[in-house]
């Protein structure tokens, strides 16, 4: 990568992240439980975390749903911890936008689905897969300690319980990672390649 | 010792894939470049605005088409759209496209229609392309033997900007459907079985190749029903090789090569297949006898039965698994053991890019031909584009389902992500031959259960759910 190409920065650098988290244990959980259709009449990325999981955090009267995690005291931080298979169904970004917006830079899950893996990726929010025990584990502890602090070190690429000190690695390609921490992303790499891009054009025609 | 040059035996997916990279970084994903892009009014404006700021334009405009569909109205489509944001996120939508000069099959448009309907019908998707959009249900267009997938809107943006976007090759399964299908059962019923057994996440990170004889006897309809729903397994995206069934289709269509080109192309496609002895990295092969009619009764594609069956058991599901299962019920307000036959409905939806094409009308047409209507139910039956509409009223479907006390609306997403005001009404059932069945994607509240064209046109007869094959 060339440095130069990367001066405007439209993701935000990405290092260490020493927080609280939300739990939200729910299996499959789907982008239109993230972000439900009829808020993605939108043409700008801001706005959307107001939105985020409205059906699940409001009733049909549009008051807090009692005892739905982000609607609990107990709860806050920048780390969403979630049940496996989180983000499937539809590709919608406004899912990620909407995570991000709402304050997450972490999204903790034993499993999570493709494309939503790839938009959190490109709006700077860091999806960090581990095993369903140690996914487990996080919960458990959180029911014990609501306030329980997690610590996310992506050079390290480990996600450490404070308490106990238990951590684990988990997986990020060596570019992504890269983007992530320089706060790059695929469309300026991309625009670099524009020379190559046209080659390979020529050489199909 | 006798050394044998070996040829790779490749897949068909390995073949499209090598010859669409531009460029890899080592251990990471590949520059791919994109032959096919097709846009919508909901995930593309935030990408125009993303090369605007970068002050660059598009990079290939003539490689992305594009429509307005998932929040445009179903009925009185030559008003102006009455919901401000809709209209003004449609309206972006023109202004983006003449900006950039790109083609646009807009309100009123004869090819306007749902996106997936749209590229086929055109001749837009053919067999060995790379097809792109930001809809999960791209994977419809890997029927012709593309591979096609659903994409971000930053994904988008880099399609707009550099026609390539950046991907991690996917691993690649095979799903065999062996036999012959049942009478009565459809390539929906079909692909709800293979749901069922792999479950909503099973096929995550692959790429399906699905293959076998009950496979290759489906039409181009069908196969595009099958296709598109390989994302509510998961996966990345599902294609079927092309064959003598592909080629008559794209034949004579709008974009497709005309007279020498097409036979040369024509030529090229018939070596779009996986060759014998390629390796895939997850292989399942089912039996096409054991399929029958399905039917959804949970809140993912993957919980559903064979209609006649009835609703697991929680003993049945795994223990980590029960508490999303006893919500998902609770949800749906039925109770684990009990019988779907019988339950009455209050909603029948015919379309989506599932459902929604001529062949799906052909079959509800025939089914209620000289019935009518059950008075408990509240049916629409949306075509999925202009092209269907017509066709439709061409051939006297339209007038056969006024008869049987039915209308057609207008062609567009609809009722399938009720983005616009076709929604189910909260704690109201509707039999949908959409492809998601999630809490609230209906309307809030709503509630939904997945079957095919032909499910749905003998619940609309007897207001109930039913074997459409006892009707």
């Amino acid at each position: 990568m060339t440095q130069e190409k990367f001066e405007k920065k439209m993701v935000e650098i990405f290092q260490t992240i020493a927080s609280t988290g939300v739990p939200l244990p729910a299996e499959n959980v789907d982008t239109d439980q993230i972000i439900p259709a009829r808020f993605l009449k939108a043409t700008t990325r801001e706005g959307f975390g107001e939105n985020l999981f409205y059906d699940w955090r409001f009733d049909a009267e549009d008051n807090p749903v009692i005892g739905f995690p982000l609607n609990d005291s107990k709860y806050a931080g920048q780390i969403l911890i979630a049940g496996k298979n989180f983000g499937c169904g539809s590709s919608r970004e406004h899912a990620a936008w909407a995570i991000h917006d709402y304050g997450f830079k972490v999204v903790v899950s034993s499993f999570f689905a493709d494309i939503f893996r790839n938009n959190c990726l490109n709006n700077g929010v860091l999806p960090v897969q581990v095993t369903p025990e140690f996914l487990a584990e996080i919960f458990a502890i959180m029911k014990v300690d609501s306030s329980a602090n997690f610590m996310v070190n992506l050079g390290e690429q480990t996600f450490t319980i404070s308490s106990t000190g238990e951590s684990t690695k988990f997986e990020i390609s060596t570019y992504k990672k890269e983007c992530l921490q320089n706060g790059y992303d695929d469309i300026d790499y991309l625009i670099s390649l524009k020379g190559e891009i046209e080659t390979f054009e020529k050489m199909r025609a | 010792m006798i050394k044998l040059e070996v040829v790779k035996a490749e897949t068909l997916f390995d073949k499209i894939w090598d010859a669409h990279v531009v460029s890899k970084i080592d251990g990471g994903p590949s520059a791919l470049y994109i032959d096919c892009h097709l846009i919508h009014e909901v995930t593309s404006p935030q990408a125009f605005a993303g090369i605007e700021k970068r002050g660059i334009s598009v990079f290939r405009p003539d490689r992305t088409v594009a429509t307005a569909d998932h929040n445009v109205p179903t009925i009185d489509q030559h008003l102006p759209i009455k919901d401000k944001l809709s209209r003004h996120q449609v309206d972006k939508l023109t202004e983006n496209c003449k900006n950039h000069r790109i083609e646009l099959y807009g309100l009123g448009h004869p090819h306007q229609g749902i996106v997936h309907v749209v590229g086929p019908q055109l001749g837009l998707t053919q067999p060995g392309m790379t097809i792109v959009c930001g809809d999960s249900h791209t994977s419809t267009h890997g029927a012709f033997g593309a591979i096609a997938f659903g994409i971000g809107t930053s994904e988008v943006e880099m399609v707009l900007a550099t026609q390539c976007i950046m991907q991690p090759k996917p691993q690649k399964m095979r799903i065999v459907v062996n036999g012959e299908l049942n009478k009565g059962v459809t390539a929906k019923d079909l692909v709800l079985h293979i749901i069922a057994e792999v479950s909503v996440g099973g096929a995550t990170g692959y790429f399906i190749e699905y293959a076998g004889s009950a496979i290759e006897n489906l039409s181009m309809e069908g196969r595009m029903t099958v296709c598109n729903m390989s994302i509510e397994m998961g996966a990345r995206g599902g294609l079927i090789a092309p064959d003598q069934t592909t080629f008559d289709y794209v034949l004579g269509r709008k974009n497709s090569p005309k007279g020498e080109n097409f036979e040369k192309a024509v030529e090229n496609w018939r070596e779009l297949k996986t060759d014998e002895g390629a390796t895939f990295d997850k292989e399942l092969i089912f039996d096409a006898a054991n399929i029958l009619p399905m039917l959804t009764y949970g809140t993912n594609p993957g919980m559903g039965v064979k209609i006649g069956s009835v609703i697991p058991e929680l003993s049945a599901i795994k223990p980590t698994e029960q508490e999303s299962y006893a919500k998902a019920l609770d949800y749906m307000g039925f109770n684990a053991g009990e019988q779907l036959i019988d339950k009455p409905i209050d909603y029948v939806f015919v379309g989506s890019c599932t459902n929604g094409r001529i062949e799906d009308l052909r079959e509800v047409a025939e089914f209620v031909k000289g019935k009518k209507k059950a008075d408990n139910i509240t049916a629409w039956i949306v075509p999925g584009s202009k092209q269907v509409e017509q066709q439709a009223i061409e051939e006297g479907i339209v007038d056969v389902l006024e008869e049987a006390g039915f209308r057609m609306r207008q062609p567009g997403c609809s009722a399938c992500l009720a983005m616009n005001d076709d929604k189910i009404p909260s704690g109201k059932y509707a039999v949908s031959t959409s492809n998601r069945n999630f809490e609230g994607r209906q309307g809030p509240g709503s509630r939904t259960l997945l079957a095919s064209p032909l499910t749905a046109a003998a619940v609309a007869i007897t207001g109930k759910i039913v074997d459409p094959r006892e009707v």
